[in-house]
């Protein structure tokens, strides 16, 4: 009987922290399928947020470290520059990459440093209650938009890949969600041409994921999946958002 | 063959630190330590290692903690408010136990400040600017060949603990020029197994490099493990040196630059009858309380000289307690202490 | 061509409940078991095996990798 479907190798078999249907535990599993296909675990460092995935190295079976929150891609950029022949990725949230780590995301891509980004935008700051961050939509309640989000009062929902798009040393650019099978596999697809981008050593490319935080929605998985259908991906729209042509599929 | 160079404090600090095998330097301009990072990135260039000028200080310090996790020799530099900057990180890296080397040529404060000498961060340096129970060796160089020197010695003692070590100078010590003299062929110190390094989980255990012990108690064995290292290094790496103290009646209490003038007093004093010593903090922390309690043992004064309000002068309180016997001169906003003001307070003291 | 044997496998104590596999089933195979795990969570479970293809949308969906599909030839 060959195994059609398992945990892939480079996740270990523990079970993880997150919440119920919680979007990590799938985008951590995609990220570890990837780089099992590209036969690259042994050669990865991955850098870790402050955030939910901070405990990422618990569950990923390759070299994986922390940075101060926001400063993701810095240590990444270092850890690069150190290790050029590496697979260096970071993985990150909203608040870690498009708050306090707007400055690094956008020189480490001005930088044009040969690594990739996963960034997983879930609309709130989960670790710590469920905040409003960047990528929170307009009308939408959190524990710091108790009135709902309003522009003239807690401005626009912020489009990070839109604007890292003008930017010279970024190669690459696409925004996808894991609210069904099909996106699943199109977020696996887009990981798996940002990290095939970087060991072409063709330059930066960012994979955004629109991703469910159930919990601080306050809606079941289930409805969370259907509110990224519906409401989510109008204010972040899917697709590629750059790409030069330098990598194929 | 020793090659002699006529050398900015400065420069004199980058090329100890090359010398010493650093090959990875991230910066930010500041003044008065530019020149230390355009130095860099000419000599980073020829070693074939990494300099970055950073978006930020704040984004440099998490450089340095991403190449020193991946295994490199890593440094920064700053000062005073670039130093501020990065306490976050060097706390992180103080809880990661990552080897570093972190320059603060210090300048006038508080806020902007100017771009005078000063010496007012000793607190930051010393009792840990950043959050945490941590700790930091910290050496204070009083001349451009000590730049050198002490800079190469940093890489070996954060090797050696896995600890960052800081090096306090201050904006005079690193813009002006000295002869400085270092062996043309001087080896790195030699190199540490680093089994925690970041290099992909090749034929071994996946790594990781954190900070984060979320388990019950698990920081605070983590914590007891920190301060037992930072108790063998102040058994270890305590260093002063001291000048004439042996028949004093008067001791002055002086580090960098500052410790020039303070000797320049002791042998001006001497010149009027009056005998007084130098005790010169090499590690600011570790801090020599023992010399100057064994001192204060004999029932001497001490007058302690800084360009600050008053920092070091609590150390020396605590090794001499009794604050009658400790006195304090000091001159802030980028002041320097002068030789006069200094012998004529002794003369009153004594 | 030798029928093909399929067989789908939850780990009862890995799954949260959180139910995203059931709405993708499209044979709907999958229900909330009355049961309940050590997590104190009704997981998920085959309800109807005979039914499952193997197709994996289920697996794609979980987010806490604990379902697995072996497929093979002949008997299972």
């Amino acid at each position: 009987m060959a195994k059609k479907f398992a945990k892939p190798r480079s996740m270990k078999d523990v079970a993880t922290h997150y919440c119920p249907g919680c979007g990590h535990g799938l985008i951590h599993r995609l990220v570890c399928e990837v780089i099992d296909e590209l036969g690259v675990r042994e050669d990865t460092i991955a850098i870790a947020p402050v955030g939910c995935a901070v405990l990422a190295y618990d569950y990923w079976d390759f070299d994986t470290m922390e940075a101060a929150h926001g400063r993701t891609p810095a240590v990444a950029t270092a850890v690069k520059r150190v290790h050029p022949d590496k697979l260096v990725f970071t993985y990150q949230g909203d608040g870690d990459l498009a708050a306090i780590g707007t400055a690094e995301i956008i020189h480490t891509g001005s930088r044009g440093e040969n690594l990739s980004v996963i960034f997983v935008n879930n609309g709130v700051y989960g670790m710590t209650g469920g905040q409003m961050a960047p990528t929170t939509l307009l009308g939408q309640t959190t524990a710091t938009s108790l009135f709902t989000r309003r522009a003239e009062k807690e401005g626009f929902p912020l489009k990070v890949l839109e604007m890292m798009a003008v930017l010279p040393g970024v190669v690459y650019l696409e925004r996808t969600s894991v609210h069904s099978p099909k996106e699943i596999l199109n977020a696996k697809r887009a990981i798996k041409k940002s990290f095939q981008t970087q060991l072409d050593k063709k330059g930066f490319s960012m994979v955004e994921i629109v991703s469910p935080c159930p919990t601080y929605w306050g809606l079941s998985p289930v409805k969370s999946m259907e509110r990224i259908e519906k409401e989510v991906v109008k204010e972040y729209p899917l697709g590629v958002v750059k790409d030069v042509g330098l990598v194929s599929s | 063959m020793k090659t002699k160079y006529l050398s900015t404090g400065n420069e004199a600090c980058g090329e100890g630190a090359v010398r010493a095998g650093c090959r990875f330097y991230a910066g930010y301009p500041i003044t008065p330590q530019n020149e230390l990072t355009a130095y860099m990135s000419r000599r980073m260039e020829e070693e074939n290692g990494v300099f970055i000028q950073a978006e930020s200080e704040l984004a440099a310090i998490s450089m340095v903690h991403g190449a020193s996790a991946a295994g490199a020799r890593a440094m920064t530099s700053s000062s005073s408010p670039g130093i501020s900057l990065k306490q976050e990180g060097i706390s992180y890296m103080a809880g990661c136990e990552l080897p570093a080397v972190i320059i603060n040529v210090m300048r006038g404060g508080p806020g902007l400040g100017n771009i005078s000498p000063a010496q007012s961060d000793y607190f930051q340096a010393t009792k840990g600017g950043g959050h945490g129970d941590y700790r930091l060796p910290v050496l204070a160089p009083a001349s451009v060949q000590e730049m050198f020197d002490f800079t190469y010695k940093a890489f070996e003692l954060a090797d050696k603990y896995r600890n960052p070590v800081m090096i306090l100078a201050d904006g005079m010590l690193g813009q002006m020029m000295e002869p400085l003299e270092f062996d043309g062929d001087i080896k790195p110190p030699a190199e540490v197994e680093k089994p925690w390094a970041m290099t992909g989980a090749k034929g071994r255990e996946a790594r990781s490099v954190k900070s984060l012990f979320l388990g019950d108690n698990a920081l605070e064995k983590h914590n007891e493990k920190l301060q037992e290292k930072y108790r063998r290094i102040v058994e270890a790496e305590t260093r002063c040196e001291t000048y004439k103290t042996e028949d004093a009646e008067m001791i002055l209490v002086a580090y960098g630059t500052v410790s020039r003038t303070a000797r320049a007093c002791v042998d001006r004093l001497a010149q009027k009858g009056v005998k007084a010593g130098l005790i010169r903090p090499i590690t600011l922390w570790p801090f020599p309380y023992g010399e100057i309690s064994r001192l204060a043992k004999k029932g001497l004064k001490f007058l302690v000289v800084e360009m600050s309000a008053g920092q070091m002068v609590e150390d020396v309180r605590l090794a001499v307690q009794d604050d009658e016997r400790v006195f304090f001169h000091g001159r802030t906003g980028g002041g320097i202490p002068e030789k006069e003001a200094i012998v004529s307070m002794v003369e009153k003291v004594v | 061509m030798a029928k093909k044997t399929v067989k789908m496998r939850i780990d009862s104590e890995r799954c949260k409940g959180c139910v995203l596999c059931v709405g993708v089933c499209p044979v709907k195979a999958l229900e909330v078991s009355s049961e309940v795990n050590e997590r104190g969570v009704q997981p998920v479970i085959l309800k109807h095996p005979e039914k499952c293809t193997g197709c994996g949308l289920c697996a794609l969906m979980c987010p806490d990798c604990a379902i697995e599909i072996d497929e093979g030839e002949g008997e299972g």
